[in-house]
């Protein structure tokens, strides 16, 4: 809408959003000085992320389920000639996405205190630029003009880089996997700057007057000839494919999870990815409903395969980082059937899959990270019978792989048991082949959880590379294996607990009662599929 | 199908029978040591308080006129997605009701038994706590009113399973079986969740009371398809043909587990998913035909293997997959057997049970020892032990009177009394099973308690002699207790059609026909006749010689079959888990050095040297704008080409 105010704010609620992207970026500027002060640095941008994560909430509480579709939205005039604006507002799966990341980030942070940074590296440093990244990806889930979004999609990726090229694994390695990750996500952001481009000028040839503000360009190329359409969903799509990684545009995403340190390898799996999803959802399907369902075919078999080929080659992997982020392109792929399938419970699942993943992987992802504090290995072959050892970090680990294998009564169960149901409604062969995956998640989990946890204790986690003791022994071994363990290597501490407690109760809650996440979740579907030209209806209750 | 309604009076309470369990097993859980000293009593007062609260809405539902014995009670509303509105209910009728008695009254008494058991085990309180959650989990099975909240009592069980089979961790065939368990389980969950998503796209509901009322509006092929499915689902949990190599593996666990899962709870899951099922199946003859075929193979596997094993509790582990296979052949008789295969499901898990912590005290008084060669003459030494053991063995054979023989025989019957070759084939399949059961049994008896004593010159698995005594009161207790359910439960259930006329309003009335080539008498003598031969031979090849230490190698083909599970395991290495392992090796080279490598070929026309790469770090926003203007204006202009020509 080209009004001729400057600036705008409709409805209530709009400087809460403000606050939620601005303070992380303030909270990052501020931590960057403490650069002598480590714990200062520390305890401050931990302060910014937990009263970030209450504004989320705030905004959360502002948010009516059953009210607009973009809600708290503002906007300001940028290049008022070519018709772009700061506009910010939410609707139900961009708040979700909001909550989802405040909350996160104190946790990633608490996860991270103890980081061993490579030398040269403050932790102050380390901190802010995950709080600027905060910042930046809140401002592109919030983003409501294309112009806007695309921008922001690139700048993101520029604290990304830093992390993980400037805090990751050896040297060499992290900066090929930083310039490897850059330049993926580089090369899709210029095909979609292409296509809004090319949206701006449809717009303009048809109205008079080009824009970048969402709900206009929407309404108008949504009705664009199918051609046109096509080629302006590619380019967005190439964006997200690559962004939320699709097999075969998905190897950057290994490569830099291994090298980068564990928070922001959380951060990449749980947050960063979850872009590409969200485009597809807010951008693609509405902007181009006509192209969306003709190349929903072409989608839906990209994202089977993903579901496949990333549980195969996770369970192929012994670097467990690696394991972790072929786990989240499997993932993906179910989203990716979700999203594609055009059903309300598909679409639902596939939303909630995004947070539900976060919480998921982002667990496994942690914990992965404190076995690897004490073994000095992210190798799952330099570890045996840590469950008799540290029996709390092996329930967590095991609890962390329950809900990535989505066995009822976690959450992620609830995400993707709706994306496998509602996408067996319209596109049944995807859907069993999906299916399938539920058996590999069983298989790649539990093949890990045996190999780290249980047998006979093994690893470099006792500081022996071979076989330490044969707990087998029986009475007859003079000192009592376990014990001695036990004093090698520690069992979760405070810190630790306190991080991950959160998680687990998450995942229960969500797995019991998703009902009121459900509730958000749906009005704001229901749109994106009328814009799709599915028609929900509401009331259908069950009968 | 009788109409259903809500729930009253104690009936609403019913939902404690869920909510004990689970605390207890909360509790246990997040208490840690800290509950080390209370933690068994907490498992086993919460089992018995559900068993109790079980009692009384039983006793309180046989007061009810039989229209009104089907009540469904409402708890929250669990995954709401427009169309699909799954609740947290939970549905009140004969058949769950049975199956909370079973579950919480044979699970209550292993709970009893397992506090003597497991007093040596560090962790007696964790191995509670899953046994709480194993209970709550086939609670939530049984007692759902729809497939979908069915489906997570039906995977609890399976995590529960997969906790208890793997508990001693640090044995690596132990974390072995335990995987193999959960993932034979999950090949079946397929089949039930590709069920559940038809019938949703069908009816719109997973509810049983409107599928059930609405499925005779789908296609046969969609009714045959659900029925297949659900079967698979079945024969994943209750460890039947082709997915039965699991269940003696899970011999691994400790066992009263090993008694939990074969008695009272999770294989029998996939019958009473069948059975529960039974207005699907109703409707479909190929998909109960199918039914009785997996029942009848089961059935014969199972017998078959289990003569071979010298293993005691792989021997009742093999006894149990055929027993499961005639409850599988009941219950694809569809009206005709559905309620025998609820009776047997009842008289098993009372003999089994028993078997199973019979097997256990042996085991407890003979140092962990499993191998029935390094036993014999033990009736001396343990002779509650044998003689409720001994009972349970009777009851299994189908000795006249005692619960087997009630059970079992109106299985054989019923099975010979289908039309033309079905009689045929299944009624000697079943009579058959019987002769095999009689003889592995008797051999399995002979060699445990009678005979030489052969332990006494031998050491145990963990190196040590043998000193075998008695177990104590709190084992040998619920072993009595189950040894009178082995004696009485056939006899009082099966006379007067009791147990099938109070689940009528649950399965339908249970039909009887006489089409099949023999006369009831005729299959009595016969099944007795086949069965005595199979305790004869056992006497003649075990009893009247000595039994060797060492297992003899040189056997016929048939044995060395049999001792190879008739090479079940093996087809699965050879046909899946290999060629598994080549895809996945193949295809993590193919992305290494496919598809990445194509990438990595891109990039190294930006990477360069190291010294690049610096530049390019340091020079990053200049070049970052700077290649995006080139390449933006590149892009929009063959776009806007495209579109302007087009």
């Amino acid at each position: 809408m080209n009004t001729s105010t400057a600036v705008s704010i409709s409805g209530g609620g709009f400087p809460w959003l403000l606050a939620v992207i601005l303070l992380p970026l303030l909270g990052g500027v501020i931590v960057a000085f403490f650069k002598n002060d480590a714990r200062l640095a520390k305890t401050a941008a931990l302060l910014f992320s937990l009263v970030e994560f209450a504004l989320t909430l705030v905004v959360l509480f502002n948010y009516h389920a059953s009210g607009a579709r973009i809600q708290l939205a503002g906007s300001a005039d940028w290049v008022a000639s070519f018709g772009v604006h700061f506009s910010f507002g939410v609707d139900g799966i961009a708040l979700i996405m909001l909550v989802m990341l405040g909350g996160l980030t104190p946790i990633v942070l608490g996860a991270s205190w103890q980081e061993k940074l490579p030398e040269g590296r403050s932790m102050a440093g380390f901190f802010s630029l995950i709080l600027v990244m905060e910042s930046l990806v809140m401002a592109v889930f919030a983003a409501t003009d294309v112009f806007l979004f695309y921008v922001l999609f690139e700048i993101m990726l520029i604290p990304m880089y830093f992390l993980i090229g400037g805090y990751g694994g050896p040297g060499l390695r992290r900066q090929y996997a930083a310039v490897k990750f850059f330049l993926y996500s580089f090369l899709g952001g210029l095909l979609m700057l292409a296509s809004a481009i090319g949206c701006w000028s449809y717009v303009e040839s048809v109205t008079g007057t080009g824009t970048f503000d969402w709900a206009t360009l929407t309404r108008v190329v949504s009705h664009a000839p199918l051609g046109t359409q096509i080629w302006l969903f590619m380019g967005f799509f190439f964006a997200f494919a690559i962004k939320a990684p699709l097999v075969p545009f998905h190897t950057w995403l290994p490569d830099a999870v291994q090298e980068s340190p564990v928070g922001v390898g959380v951060f990449l799996v749980g947050v960063l990815d979850k872009v590409g999803i969200y485009g597809f959802l807010r951008y693609c399907l509405p902007m181009f409903p006509a192209a969306s369902k003709t190349l929903a075919p072409l989608v839906l078999v990209l994202s089977v395969i993903g579901v496949l080929y990333g549980s195969l080659l996770a369970a192929g992997q012994s670097d467990m980082k690696r394991f972790v982020a072929y786990v989240s392109i499997a993932h993906f792929g179910f989203m990716g059937v979700g999203v594609f399938a055009f059903t309300a419970q598909s679409e639902v699942g596939a939303v909630t899959y995004m947070l539900n993943h976060s919480i998921s992987t982002g667990m496994l992802l942690l914990v992965v990270g404190m076995i690897a504090v004490r073994g000095k290995s992210f190798k799952a072959e330099d570890y045996g019978g840590m469950a008799k050892v540290t029996p709390l970090l092996a329930g967590t680990f095991f609890l962390a792989g329950l809900t990535t294998l989505s066995l009822p009564g976690t959450n992620s169960f609830i995400s993707e048991f709706l994306v496998l149901i509602g996408s067996y409604e319209t596109q049944p062969v995807y859907a069993i082949l999906a299916t399938i995956g539920m058996v590999l998640a069983a298989l790649y989990v539990l093949w890990l959880v045996q190999r780290v946890m249980h047998g006979p204790l093994r690893g470099k986690a006792f500081g022996a590379d071979e076989p330490l003791v044969q707990v087998t022994g029986g009475p007859g071994a003079a000192t009592d294996p376990i014990s001695r363990a036990k004093g090698m290597i520690k069992d979760l501490n405070g810190r630790e607990r306190l991080v991950l407690a959160p998680m687990v109760i998450l995942i229960l809650l969500l797995g019991f009662y998703p009902k009121p996440l459900l509730d958000v979740v749906n009005p704001s579907v229901s749109a994106t599929l009328t814009s799709v030209g599915v028609s929900v209806d509401a009331n259908q209750g069950g009968n | 199908m009788e109409a259903v309604h809500p729930a009253s009076g104690v009936a609403t309470l019913s939902w404690l029978l869920l909510a004990l369990p689970a605390f207890g097993a909360l509790v246990l859980l997040i208490g840690g040591k800290r509950t080390d000293k209370w933690g068994h009593l907490l498992g086993c007062l919460t089992i018995i308080a559900a068993f109790v609260i079980g009692l009384i809405t039983f006793i309180n539902a046989t007061g009810l006129a039989v229209a009104d014995r089907v009540q469904e009670l409402h708890l929250f509303s669990w995954i709401p997605v427009n169309a699909l509105q799954v609740d947290f209910g939970l549905r009140l009728d004969p058949l769950s009701l049975t199956f909370v008695l079973l579950i919480t009254g044979v699970g209550g008494l292993i709970h009893i038994y397992s506090i003597g058991y497991m007093s040596h085990d560090r962790d007696r309180r964790r191995f509670f706590a899953y046994l709480n959650l194993f209970v709550a989990s086939m609670l939530l099975l049984v007692l759902s009113d729809s497939f979908v909240t069915l489906y997570l009592g039906w995977e609890g069980v399976g995590l529960a399973s997969y906790l208890l089979i793997g508990w001693y961790t640090d044995r690596p065939a132990a974390a072995t079986a335990a995987k193999k368990a959960f993932l034979m389980n999950r090949v079946g969950d397929v089949g039930l969740a590709i069920a559940i998503f038809i019938l949703f796209a069908n009816l719109h509901t997973t509810q049983y009371s409107v599928v059930f009322a609405n499925i005779h509006t789908l296609s046969p092929g969609t009714i045959t398809a659900i029925a297949l499915l659900l079967l698979l689902g079945a024969c994943g949990k209750s460890g039947q043909f082709p997915l039965q190599s699991w269940l003696p593996d899970a011999m691994e666990g400790p066992t009263p587990v090993s008694a939990l899962i074969h008695a009272a709870t999770m294989v029998t899951a996939g019958v009473y998913l069948v059975c529960r099922s039974n207005p699907i199946y109703d409707l479909t003859t190929a998909g109960r035909l199918t039914v009785v075929f997996v029942g009848a193979i089961t059935l014969l596997i199972g017998c078959v293997v289990g003569c071979a094993y010298d293993d005691i509790k792989k021997v009742l582990a093999y006894s149990t997959v055929s027993q499961i296979g005639y409850m599988m052949l009941a219950a694809g008789l569809g009206p005709f057997g559905y309620a025998l295969a609820i009776v047997h499901l009842l008289t098993h898990g009372f003999f089994k049970a028993g078997l199973f912590l019979g097997a256990g005290s042996v085991m407890h008084g003979m140092d962990d020892e499993v191998n029935m060669r390094k036993f014999g003459g033990l009736f001396k030494r343990m002779p509650i032990t044998a003689v409720t053991f001994g009972l349970g063995y009777l009851a299994i054979i189908g000795f006249p009177g005692l619960s087997g023989y009630f059970s079992k025989d109106a299985i054989i019957d019923a099975a010979f009394n289908q039309p033309g070759w079905e009689g045929w084939v299944f009624g000697l399949a079943a009579a058959i099973g019987a002769g095999l059961t009689a003889f592995y049994m008797t051999r399995l008896v002979l060699m445990t308690f009678f005979g030489k004593e052969r332990w006494r010159d031998q050491k145990s698995v963990n190196g040590n002699d043998f000193h075998p005594h008695e177990a104590s009161p709190v084992m040998w207790v619920p072993m009595v207790i189950l040894a009178v359910g082995s004696i009485g439960a056939g006899a009082y259930l099966s006379i007067g059609h009791r147990l099938s006329d109070w689940l009528t309003p649950s399965l339908g009335a249970l039909q009887e026909r006489s089409a099949g080539p023999l006369s009831s008498i005729e299959i009595t003598i016969l099944t007795l006749v086949l069965a005595a031969i199979g305790v004869l031979v056992a006497f003649v090849v075990v009893g009247r010689r000595d039994v060797p230490v060492v297992r003899p190698e040189r056997v016929s083909w048939p044995v060395r079959a049999a001792r190879a599970n008739l090479y079940g395991d093996a087809l699965n290495e050879t046909l899946i888990a290999r060629p598994g392992l080549w895809l996945d090796r193949a295809l993590v080279f193919g992305d290494k050095f496919g598809i990445d490598g194509a990438v990595n070929g891109i990039g190294i026309l930006f990477r360069g040297s190291s010294g690049r790469l610096r530049k390019l770090q340091t020079g990053f926003v200049r070049s970052y704008a700077l290649s995006m203007l080139g390449g933006a204006i590149v892009l929009i202009g063959a776009l806007l080409l495209v579109r302007f020509s087009g």
